[in-house]
C-alpha cells in the first residue's frame, strides 16, 4: 500500500543508435521520458511529423480497411468480445507481418476502394430510384415526355392546375377557346390538385391551343426524362438490379480478404507503434554525435534499464536527483487484494509522492459498505460467481476491466455475508416459495437472519451503520494523523488530529448515556460518574484547543480565534458526514423491500402450474431488474462515501499520472522476448 | 365514514409512490434525452450515459418501497385491513409525505444534473467516476426522506 518510488534517468548515447534505444524503451514501457527536459541552444531537435503523419495515416487506413471487414465479414466475435482482451503475439510475429507490410497496405487500399465503389453502386440505385418516382405520373403515357407532334400534328404534354377527368379537361378547354373543337385530349394522372395531361391538335390550331392550355394554368415537366416512361422505369429497374448485384459481387470480394484480418491488426498497430516512436524521436534534443533524454522509470526497474541500455548500444545512463519543484508520476503499488481498488482511486485522483496510499484502506471499507448497502445473499452469490467465471474465462482482458472485476467478485462476497447476517435470499423468496406452492404454514421466517432482520429493527441497524461511519471517518482522521506524523509536524498533529479526536470522542461518550440517545437507539448506557466527567471535559477542552490553535498561522489573536472558532463550526460536517452513513440502512432495506414485492407479486397467482409459471417469469423479471438497480445504486453510494466522507478528512489527491512510452496497441499484445 | 383511517393511510402510500414516481420520471426523462443525443455521436459511450441516465430512477424505488410497507402495515396487502383510526390514519400520510415530495423535486433536480454529467462523459469519458457523483449527491437527500418515512411508517403504532 503505497506510492511506488520512482527514479529519473538520464540516457546519452550515440546518434546511431537513437532509433534502437527508443525501440528498446518502448517495448519495455516503464519509461516516461519528460518532454523538452534538456534545454540547450546548441541542440537541435529532428523534424518528424512527416515521417510520423504518413504512418498515421497507413495506422489509419488499416484500421480503416478492419472496420470494412467486420462490416461485411464478421469474425468469430463473442457477446463478451470486449472482455477478451488482445491477441498476444512475440517480436518476431511481428516482424515477420511487418517484412510484407506495403502488400498488406495494398489489400487495404483494395478492401477501401471496395467499399468506395459499394457506395457508389448505392449511389446509383438512390438516383434509380428517385427517377422511378419521378415517372410515376407519366406511366400511362406512351410516347416520350419530350415528344412534340408528328408532321402534321402538335402534341402537348404537361401539366395544368386542377382536378379534372378526361370529359372535364376537354370541357375546360372548349370553354376557353370555343373554336378548339378538333383537339384530343387526355389526362394522366392526378395529384396534388394538378392533372398531368396531353392534348394533340392539328399544326394550324396550336398556338391557339397554346394559349388556351396557358389559360388552364398549363406548364411543361421541369425535368423531363429521354424516351417512354414506362421503358425509362423499367431502364430503372434493371439497373438497380445490376448494381445490386454489382453490390453482392464487390461484398463477396471484400468478404474473401477476411483471412488478412490478422495482418492487418498487427500492422495497424506496427504503423500505430511506429508514429508514437517518431513522434517521440521529434522531441529528443540531439547534437551532431549524440542524443540526450530523461525520463521516470520505477526505481525498482530502474538498474535493470540502465544496464540494458549501457550494455546493448553503449549509452551513458545516469540516475538523477529529483529537482525541488518536480512532480514525480505516481505509480501505485499494492498487495492483490487492494489493488482492484486502485481504478476507484484512481478515477478521484492519485495520491501524491511522499503522501500514503489509502488504496488498500478504503479496499477494505469499498468491500464492506457495499456488501451492507447490497446485503442480499442470492444476489452476492450471483454476483461472485458470474465474476469470477468471467475472470477464469478471458484471462487475457484489460487490466483496468480486470480489477474492476475482481473487486466486485469480492463485494459479491460480502454481500453474501450481510445477505445471510440479515436474512435476504432473494428477499423472502424462501418463506413465499415455501407456502405458496409447499403448503408450508410453519413459523417464518424459515431462513433466519444470523444477526437481525433489518426491517422489524431499522432503529438498531441505524445505530450500527453510524458506528460503523464513525469508525470509517476516525480512520481517515488517523490517516491524516500518521501522514502528519510521517512528515515531522507534530505541532499540526496535535492541533488538527488530536484535539478533534479528544474534542468528537468526548462529544461522543456525552451523547451515549444521554436521554436523547436511548430514546432513538433503545439503547441504554450507564457511565460511571468519572466517565461523564472526562468526557464533558474532553469536549471542553478540545473545543478550547481548536478555537486558540485552529487559525495559528496568523499572528493577530481576534483574527485567530474568529477562525478557530469557524473550524469548530465544522463539527456540523462531522455530524452531516456521520448522519450520510444511514444510506447504509436506506439502500440496505430498500433491496429487500423491492424483493419482497416481487415475491409477493409473483406469488399473487396461487400454487399449481400456472402459478408456478408465472411465479417464475415474474421472479426472474423482478429480480434481474432489481439486481441492477440496486447493484448500480451501491456502487454509487459506496463511492460516495469513500470520495466525500472518507477522502474528505485526509485526502488530497493530486498525483500525477504515469505515462510510459510505450505502444499504444489496439489489437494486439506483445509478449516480451524470453 | 367510520374507516376514514384507512382512506388516509392509503392515501399516504399513493402519495409516496405517486410523488416519487412523478419525479423520477421527469429526472430519467431530462437524463434520457441528453444521453440520447451522446449516444447519437458516439454509440460506443452507450453503458456510461446509460448508467448516468438511471441515477434519478431511485426515488421511484424508494416511493415505492414507503408504499409497499404502508400497504403491509396497513393489510390491504394480505387482504384484510386493519381498523386504523382517523388519527393513526393521518400520521401515516404524515409519515409518507418527506420520501413524496422530496422525491418529486430531488428527482427532477437530480435528471437535470445527471444530465450535465452526461455532458462530462461525452467530453471526457475518462472522468466517469466523478461524472456519477454530481447526482448522487443530490440523491443523498432523497435517501434521507426515505429513511424519515420508513422509520415513521414502521414506528407508528396501529390503534
Amino acid at each position: 500500500m503505497s506510492v511506488m518510488p520512482m527514479q529519473k534517468l538520464s540516457i546519452c548515447a550515440h546518434k546511431s543508435n537513437r532509433k534502437a534505444v527508443l525501440e528498446t524503451l518502448q517495448q519495455f514501457g516503464a519509461m516516461e521520458i519528460i518532454p523538452d527536459a534538456i534545454d540547450d541552444q546548441e541542440l537541435e531537435k529532428m523534424n518528424t511529423s512527416e515521417a510520423r503523419a504518413q504512418f498515421d495515416r497507413d495506422a489509419e487506413l488499416a484500421d480503416q480497411a478492419l472496420e470494412i471487414l467486420d462490416r461485411y465479414a464478421p469474425g468469430n466475435k463473442a457477446g463478451l468480445a470486449m472482455l477478451q482482451g488482445n491477441e498476444e503475439l512475440t517480436a518476431d510475429d511481428i516482424r515477420q507481418v511487418a517484412l510484407k507490410q506495403g502488400e498488406c497496405i495494398k489489400q487495404a487500399s483494395s478492401i477501401l476502394s471496395y467499399e468506395k465503389a459499394i457506395n457508389e453502386c448505392r449511389g446509383n440505385i438512390l438516383k434509380d430510384e428517385n427517377q422511378k418516382e419521378a415517372l410515376i405520373p407519366w406511366m400511362s403515357l406512351d410516347v416520350p415526355m419530350t415528344f412534340s407532334g408528328t408532321e402534321k400534328t402538335s402534341a402537348f404534354i404537361g401539366t395544368v392546375s386542377g382536378v379534372y377527368d378526361d370529359a372535364g379537361f376537354s370541357a375546360a378547354l372548349l370553354e376557353k377557346d370555343s373554336s378548339l373543337d378538333a383537339v384530343s385530349t387526355k389526362t394522366l394522372f392526378t395529384e396534388n390538385d394538378a392533372t398531368n395531361i396531353t392534348a394533340i391538335c392539328l399544326n394550324r390550331d396550336a398556338e391557339k391551343t397554346e394559349a388556351a392550355l396557358r389559360a388552364l394554368g398549363f406548364s411543361k415537366p421541369a425535368q423531363p426524362v429521354m424516351g417512354i416512361p414506362k421503358q425509362a422505369s423499367e431502364d430503372c429497374d434493371r439497373d438497380i438490379n445490376k448494381q445490386n448485384s454489382e453490390i453482392e459481387n464487390l461484398k463477396k470480394k471484400i468478404a474473401a480478404m477476411a483471412p488478412e484480418r490478422e495482418n492487418l491488426k498487427i500492422v495497424a498497430d506496427y504503423y500505430r507503434t511506429r508514429a508514437e516512436k517518431y513522434r517521440m524521436l521529434g522531441t529528443i534534443p540531439q547534437s551532431k554525435q549524440a542524443f540526450f533524454l530523461e525520463g521516470w522509470v520505477p526505481a525498482a526497474q530502474a538498474d535493470r534499464i540502465a544496464k540494458l541500455l549501457s550494455e546493448r548500444y553503449q549509452a551513458v545512463v545516469e540516475k538523477e536527483e529529483t529537482a525541488e519543484n518536480e512532480i514525480e508520476p505516481t505509480v501505485l503499488h499494492n498487495n492483490k487484494f487492494a489493488q482492484c481498488a486502485e481504478g476507484i482511486l484512481a478515477s478521484y485522483g492519485l495520491p501524491q509522492h511522499g503522501k500514503v496510499d489509502p488504496t488498500a484502506i478504503m479496499a477494505a471499507f469499498y468491500v464492506f459498505f457495499f456488501g451492507m448497502m447490497l446485503s442480499d445473499a442470492a444476489y452476492g452469490i450471483i454476483m461472485a460467481v458470474a465474476t469470477f467465471i468471467l475472470l477464469r474465462k478471458y484471462p487475457k482482458m484489460k487490466t483496468g476491466t480486470k480489477k474492476m472485476l475482481q473487486l466486485f467478485f469480492w463485494c459479491g462476497l460480502s454481500t453474501t455475508f450481510w445477505g445471510f447476517m440479515f436474512g435476504g435470499f432473494f428477499g423472502n423468496a424462501t418463506d413465499v416459495i415455501a407456502r405458496t406452492f409447499f403448503g408450508y404454514t410453519g413459523a417464518t421466517p424459515i431462513l433466519k437472519p444470523l444477526w437481525f432482520d433489518p426491517l422489524t429493527h431499522p432503529m438498531t441497524l441505524l445505530v450500527w451503520c453510524m458506528l460503523f461511519g464513525c469508525i470509517h471517518l476516525f480512520t481517515g482522521l488517523g490517516i491524516k494523523g500518521y501522514q502528519e506524523l510521517h512528515d515531522h509536524q507534530v505541532w499540526d498533529f496535535v492541533c488538527d488530529v488530536l484535539a478533534w479526536f479528544i474534542f468528537l470522542m468526548g462529544l461522543i461518550l456525552l451523547l451515549l448515556p444521554s436521554q436523547l440517545f436511548a430514546n432513538i437507539s433503545q439503547m441504554t448506557f450507564v457511565f460511571p460518574d468519572w466517565m461523564k466527567q472526562l468526557s464533558k471535559w474532553m469536549s471542553i477542552g478540545g473545543a478550547v484547543f481548536i478555537v486558540l490553535t485552529s487559525g495559528r498561522s496568523h499572528k493577530n489573536w481576534a483574527l485567530r480565534i474568529a477562525l478557530g472558532a469557524y473550524d469548530l463550526y465544522g463539527v456540523t460536517g462531522w455530524l452531516s458526514d456521520v448522519l450520510s452513513y444511514s444510506r447504509l440502512l436506506a439502500l440496505g432495506l430498500a433491496t429487500g423491500v423491492i424483493a419482497t414485492v416481487v415475491n409477493t407479486m409473483g406469488s399473487m397467482f396461487g400454487g399449481g402450474v400456472l402459478g408456478a409459471v408465472l411465479f417464475i417469469v415474474i421472479f426472474l423479471l423482478g429480480h434481474t431488474m432489481n439486481m441492477a438497480i440496486n447493484l448500480l445504486g451501491a456502487y454509487v453510494h459506496t463511492n460516495r462515501l469513500q470520495y466525500v466522507e472518507f477522502f474528505g478528512k485526509f485526502y488530497e489527491a493530486g498525483g500525477k499520472v504515469f505515462e510510459p512510452f510505450r505502444s499504444n496497441n489496439k489489437y494486439i499484445e506483445v509478449k516480451e522476448a524470453k | 365514514m367510520d374507516n376514514l383511517g384507512l382512506v388516509f393511510a392509503l392515501t399516504g402510500a399513493a402519495v409516496a409512490v405517486l410523488f416519487a414516481g412523478c419525479g423520477s420520471s421527469i429526472g430519467v426523462g431530462i437524463a434520457g434525452r441528453a444521453a440520447a443525443g451522446v449516444v447519437t455521436e458516439d454509440p460506443n459511450k452507450f453503458a456510461q450515459v446509460l448508467l448516468l441516465q438511471l441515477l434519478p430512477g431511485t426515488q421511484g424505488i424508494y416511493g415505492l418501497l414507503v408504499g409497499f410497507i404502508t400497504l403491509s402495515k396497513i393489510g390491504i396487502l394480505g387482504g384484510s385491513p386493519a381498523s386504523i383510526s382517523l388519527a393513526t390514519g393521518l400520521m401515516i400520510l404524515a409519515g409518507c409525505c418527506p420520501v413524496g415530495l422530496v422525491g418529486l423535486v430531488s428527482g427532477k433536480a437530480q435528471g437535470q444534473c445527471s444530465a450535465a454529467s452526461i455532458g462530462i462523459v461525452a467530453k471526457r469519458p475518462d472522468q466517469f467516476g466523478k461524472a456519477m457523483l454530481f447526482p448522487a449527491m443530490v440523491e443523498t437527500y432523497a435517501i434521507l426522506s426515505l429513511l424519515t418515512s420508513i422509520l415513521a411508517v414502521t414506528n407508528i403504532p396501529l390503534s
